[in-house]
């Protein structure tokens, strides 16, 4: 088994154990910003590589999938669900959202496997954090209302995970080689092991969501779980159509499978202050996170395998 | 020691969500706080465990000295902007301040 899944099992038998372990919150923000400014630097170095021609229809068929992605989820909220208008927006933008440390997990799964995958994948990611969050906006107070758009945009392009990775890649692309020698060993070689410690406080987080979890019921899991295979097949789908390699479709499965936890929540307790926090976290990050960790990557991973030899 | 009149001022106590802090912080400016302390906080309450460990479980304390009028006037505007959807405790107490004129507004 892959020892950076195992350290997600340890913090979430840890979790759920009630352990008392848990990681002071400089840590997982340190961890998380290396995170971040790992997978933008990698994708600007690779950016630099090779003109960025071509890179139109993929940005646009990502944010495509932003907005579908939310479109697709609100009405199974609201009226399959019953879930309260502003609840059902605030899910719907997660699952329309991406989740960085699930695309962390598969960047890993690939480097081990010796995959490749296109160098622009961390651009899409960035470009598929924003188009689901002003959906849900939309989608819980409707356009004509007293949303403050400028605080909105202040929230979306100058939250921590956007600044970071478009910083990231800004970094990677503009500096040159030699120098970038000198940081890899922090950035690069030490990857694995800050996902790793990562992971761990995502198993502990994920655990603490087990008490919500009974609360809200089948309907949240039954949902955790079907929208990010709906969303592989949606992202996977894309991801050949655009021509991409068997490692880029499985990383776009990824993407679009993932539901977020950081810009998202972030936004949509400002903006849409009258949903529940609870509850779209509770999906988020105690259902389809481990979901997708657990099951999702491999799984995903023959679902590109499988399109490429059918299709 | 004894205090003189002038010398007592309102402590204004917020526990909330840290997710506010920027938007809380506007508000006493324009509200006229002389000035703000903000301390991390974890605890348990209505909502929950709020346990600190990333930023959505993250709250904060936000104290402010000033005069009886501007601490009402902010409790008040929290009170209506906030309190229906964030988790909120606000507490006004009396407290005794030695340079008075730190704590105008």
């Amino acid at each position: 088994m892959d020892p950076i899944i195992l350290f997600f099992l340890l913090g979430l038998a840890a979790g759920l154990l009630k352990s008392e372990l848990r990681l002071p919150q400089a840590v997982y923000d340190f961890v998380s910003i290396l995170l971040l400014l790992s997978i933008g630097l990698k994708g600007g170095i690779e950016l630099q590589k090779q003109p960025f021609l071509d890179l139109a229809p993929s940005v646009l068929a990502t944010l495509m999938i932003g907005l579908l992605m939310p479109l697709v989820a609100f009405p199974l909220l609201h009226k399959l669900g019953r879930f309260a208008r502003a609840d059902a927006a605030s899910i719907a933008a997660h699952y329309g959202s991406v989740s960085v440390g699930t695309y962390a997990v598969a960047v890993a799964w690939l480097a081990t496997r010796e995959i490749g995958y296109e160098p622009h994948l961390p651009l899409l990611l960035v470009v598929l954090e924003i188009p689901a969050i002003l959906v849900g906006i939309v989608l819980a107070r409707g356009l004509s209302s007293d949303t403050k758009w400028s605080d909105v945009a202040h929230e979306v392009f100058l939250g921590k995970g956007i600044v970071l990775l478009i910083g990231g890649l800004l970094i990677g692309w503009l500096s040159d080689p030699q120098g970038l020698k000198a940081i890899e060993p922090l950035f690069m070689d030490l990857f694995k092991g800050i996902l790793a410690i990562f992971l761990l406080e995502m198993g502990l987080i994920a655990a603490s969501r087990a008490g919500s979890l009974k609360r809200y019921g089948l309907f949240l899991i039954a949902f955790g779980v079907a929208m990010p295979l709906f969303g592989s097949v949606v992202g996977a789908t894309t991801g050949w159509l655009l021509g991409m390699s068997e490692g880029g479709t499985m990383l776009m499965a990824v993407l679009a499978a993932s539901a977020s936890y950081i810009a998202v929540p972030a936004a949509m307790r400002i903006s849409v202050p009258e949903a529940n926090p609870t509850l779209s976290l509770t999906a988020s990050l105690g259902i389809t996170f481990p979901f997708n960790v657990l099951v999702g990557i491999p799984l995903y991973w023959q679902l590109a395998d499988f399109i490429h030899r059918t299709l | 020691m004894s205090i003189q009149e002038d010398y007592r001022r309102k402590l204004l106590t917020v526990i909330t969500e840290a997710a506010l802090e920027t938007h809380l912080t506007r508000d006493l400016d324009k509200l006229g706080a002389p000035g703000y302390t903000i301390t991390n906080a974890r605890g348990r309450g209505q909502r929950g465990v709020r346990d600190a460990g990333w930023e959505a479980d993250s709250n904060i304390r936000v104290e402010v000295i000033c005069d009886d009028e501007t601490a009402l006037k902010i409790a008040r505007h929290l009170r209506e902007h906030y309190y229906d959807n964030y988790a909120m405790i606000l507490t006004l107490s009396d407290v005794e301040v030695l340079r008075p004129e730190k704590f105008r507004p």
